[in-house]
C-alpha cells in the first residue's frame, strides 16, 4: 500500500494545511517509508481481538447541571488576533 | 560558603527549616547559574525573572508547605495562567492561557515557585528537542549531543542545575528518554494518576504529566503533590494517593523482577546492555529475584504508536486555526472580500506548524481517513490490546520489569532529523508503557566511555508507582550515578 502524491495533496486539504509541490513530494516519500514500516502489523492475526481505545475501565461521568463562573469574555477575546464586540472575527465563511 | 550545586528538594526544605538559606538566595543562585550556562544549554523558552521574584513573597502565606520555596520548571505545553505557553510552536506565539493547569495549581498550593517554561519538541512531537520553533536544547553532558525529547528542556535544566525540579509530559517516552539522556530521574505515572487538565493535548489516550528530578526522593515528593483525581479531567482516577515517600526504603528482598528478552535483542548498544546487566547483578545481591520473561508483541509497539498517536494528534491539533488564540497568517488579500475562512485556516497552519507537526497531522489524518481506517487505525487498536495483554501476563510472573530506557545514549544534534523513522525507533523501549497505561521510571545507571548518561527503566502494574520507588531508591542508595554531574 504505497501512498501517492495525489493522496498527500488530498489529505493535506482535509487537514487544512497548504503545502507547496516540493513539500508534497518530500512528505510523500517520507510517509511512504513510514507506512511501509507500519505495514508490519499485517503480519499479525487480529481476528477476535477487541480494540483498545484506552487503558482504563472508564464509565460516563455525570454531574449536576449547575451554573459556575466561566472565563472572563474580555480576557479570552484579548487572545484573538481579530475580534469585534463580543465575537471572534474571521474571513467570510460562505462564498 | 554554602554550595548549592546539585540542589535537591529534600535538602533545600531542610535548609529552609533550619533558616540556613533564604528563598531569595536560592533564586539568586539559580539566576546566576542560568547566566553562566543557559547560553550554551538553551533549556528555557521563557523565564520571567520579575514574576519569579514576586512569587517568593506571594507563597509565604500558603498553609501546605510540602514544596514551599521549591523552584519547579514547567514544560511549555502545560498552561500557566498569564505566562507564555506555546508548546514551542509558532502557532501558539504570544499565547498566555487565562487559566492554570491542575498540576500548576497543585504546585502553587503546595508553595512551589513556578520557575520558567522549558523547551520541548514542537507539540511534543520528537525525541531530540530539535523540532522546537525556538531552536534546539543542547545536552549539558556534551553540547554536540541532543538532550532527548520531547521534554528535553526540562531534563537539561535539571541536569545543568539551572532549576531544582521540573515537570514534563510523556506520550511515548517524552519524560523518560530525555531523563535517561541527561542523567536525571523521570517518571511517567500510570495513565489517570495525574490530571491532564491544562496539558495541551497531543494524544489524549497516552499523555501523562510527571516529574523530572535529580533523585528518586525528589520524584516522590513531586508526585505526592501532583497526583490525584480532578473532576475537570474525567480520565483521572478517583483513587487515594499514597505517600510515595513511604516507599523509599532499601529493602527489596523477595521482589521479583522480570527482564523482557525482546528488549535485549541486537540493536541495543553494548555499553547500555552492560550497564543494565550490572544493575541486575546489584538487585540480585540485594535479595531480589531476577527472571527472564517475554513481551512477545514488543516489535509492533512503534508501529501501533505512530498510528494511534498521530491519529489522536491530528484530531487534537485541529483546534489551532488562527481564530481564538495564537498565530494567524498575515498573508491574505488586502481586500477582505477576496479571502475565505478555509484559506485563512490553511495558510495559518502552513505558516504556524513546523515540518514534524505537519508530517504527523497528515499521517494521522491518513490513517483515520475513509478507506484506511480499518487497515490502519482499527488494526492498531487491536494490536494495542495484544500489547496490554503481554504486560498483564508478565505481571502475573513478576512485580516489576527492568529494561534500558533507550537503546543508545544521546545521539548527535542533526543525526536523525532528516530520517523521521530512525527518530521514531529511538522510542522503542518507552512506547509500550504508554500503550499499556502503566507507570515507568528512568533513572541514571551508568556513563558511556564518551561520558554520556545511560538510563535504567523500571515498569510496574497500573497504580503501583510505590514498587517502582522502592526498587529505584534501593538502587540509588547503593550506587552513585545520581551524584555525577556534567561539566557545563
Amino acid at each position: 500500500m504505497a501512498i501517492t502524491v495525489k493522496e498527500v495533496e488530498y489529505i493535506a486539504k482535509l487537514s487544512r494545511i497548504e503545502l507547496s509541490p516540493e513539500e508534497v513530494s518530500y512528505f510523500t516519500s517520507q510517509l511512504d517509508k513510514i507506512l511501509d514500516y507500519i505495514n508490519k502489523l499485517e503480519e499479525l492475526s487480529i481476528s477476535g481481538i477487541e480494540p483498545s481505545t484506552g487503558v482504563l475501565p472508564l464509565k460516563n461521568v455525570l454531574r449536576e447541571d449547575e451554573i459556575k463562573p466561566s472565563l472572563d469574555i474580555q480576557q479570552v477575546l484579548s487572545l484573538a488576533v481579530s475580534k469585534e464586540e463580543n465575537h471572534f472575527k474571521v474571513p467570510k465563511v460562505i462564498e | 560558603m554554602l554550595t548549592l550545586d546539585n540542589l535537591r528538594i529534600r535538602a533545600l526544605l531542610d535548609l529552609y527549616q533550619k533558616k540556613g538559606i533564604t528563598r531569595e538566595e536560592v533564586i539568586d543562585y539559580l539566576f546566576n547559574r542560568i547566566d553562566r550556562v543557559e547560553s550554551q544549554v538553551k533549556a528555557f523558552v521563557y523565564l520571567n525573572r520579575e514574576g519569579i521574584r514576586r512569587q517568593i513573597n506571594e507563597n509565604c502565606i500558603c498553609e501546605d508547605v510540602r514544596l514551599k520555596g521549591i523552584p519547579v520548571t514547567i514544560k511549555d505545553n502545560i498552561c500557566v495562567k498569564g505566562e507564555l505557553t506555546t508548546c514551542s510552536s509558532k502557532i501558539l506565539e504570544g499565547f498566555s492561557p487565562p487559566y492554570n493547569a491542575t498540576v500548576v495549581e497543585k504546585l502553587k498550593n503546595a508553595g512551589a515557585i513556578l520557575f520558567g517554561k522549558a523547551n520541548m519538541d514542537e507539540f511534543a512531537f520528537g525525541s531530540s528537542c530539535e523540532t522546537s520553533h525556538c531552536g534546539p536544547t543542547y545536552n549539558p553532558w556534551n553540547l554536540k549531543y541532543v538532550p532527548g525529547g520531547s521534554s528535553g528542556g526540562s531534563a537539561a535544566a535539571v541536569a545543568a542545575d539551572e532549576t531544582v525540579a521540573a515537570l514534563g509530559s510523556d506520550t511515548g517516552g517524552s519524560i523518560r528518554q530525555p531523563a535517561a539522556l541527561c542523567g536525571v530521574v523521570g517518571l511517567k505515572p500510570t495513565y489517570g494518576r495525574v490530571s491532564r487538565y491544562g496539558l495541551i493535548a497531543f494524544a489524549s489516550s497516552l499523555d501523562q504529566i510527571g516529574p523530572i528530578t535529580k533523585d528518586v526522593s525528589d520524584c516522590a515528593l513531586i508526585l505526592n503533590v501532583i497526583a490525584g483525581h480532578d473532576e475537570r479531567d474525567s480520565t483521572s482516577v478517583n483513587l487515594a494517593v499514597p505517600d510515595y515517600t513511604k516507599s523509599l526504603m532499601q529493602d527489596i528482598k523477595g521482589l521479583k523482577i522480570g527482564m523482557p528478552r525482546e528488549y535485549f535483542l541486537p540493536g541495543i548498544d553494548l555499553e547500555v546492555k552492560k550497564a543494565i546487566g550490572k544493575a541486575t547483578t546489584l538487585f540480585q545481591d540485594l535479595g531480589a529475584k531476577v527472571v527472564e520473561i517475554s513481551l512477545p508483541h514488543t516489535e509492533y509497539a512503534v508501529a501501533v504508536y505512530y498510528i494511534i498517536a498521530t491519529a489522536e494528534a491530528s484530531s487534537n491539533l485541529a483546534r489551532f486555526d488562527g481564530v481564538q488564540y495564537g498565530y494567524r497568517t498575515k498573508n491574505l488579500d488586502n481586500a477582505e472580500e477576496n479571502n475565505t475562512i478555509v484559506q485563512m485556516y490553511s495558510r495559518t497552519r502552513r505558516e504556524g506548524f513546523g515540518p514534524e507537526a505537519k508530517r504527523r497531522i497528515i499521517l494521522g489524518t491518513y490513517v483515520l481517513s475513509s478507506g484506511y481506517y480499518d487497515a490502519y487505525y482499527l488494526r492498531a487498536l487491536k494490536v494495542r490490546t495484544l500489547i496490554r495483554k503481554d504486560f498483564e501476563q508478565a505481571f502475573k510472573e513478576c512485580d516489576l520489569l527492568i529494561t534500558p530506557t533507550s537503546p543508545t545514549a544521546a545521539f548527535k544534534i542533526g543525526e536523525k532529523l532528516e530520517n523521521p523513522l530512525s527518530m521514531y525507533l529511538s522510542d522503542v523501549y518507552t512506547i509500550s508503557a504508554n500503550l499499556a497505561g502503566i507507570p515507568a521510571m528512568s533513572l541514571p545507571c551508568g556513563l558511556t566511555q564518551d561520558g554520556l548518561p545511560i538510563g535504567l527503566q523500571i515498569l510496574a502494574k497500573p497504580f503501583d508507582e510505590e514498587s517502582i520507588f522502592r526498587l529505584a531508591y534501593a538502587y540509588e542508595q547503593n550506587t552513585n550515578w545520581h551524584l555525577q554531574k556534567p561539566n557545563v
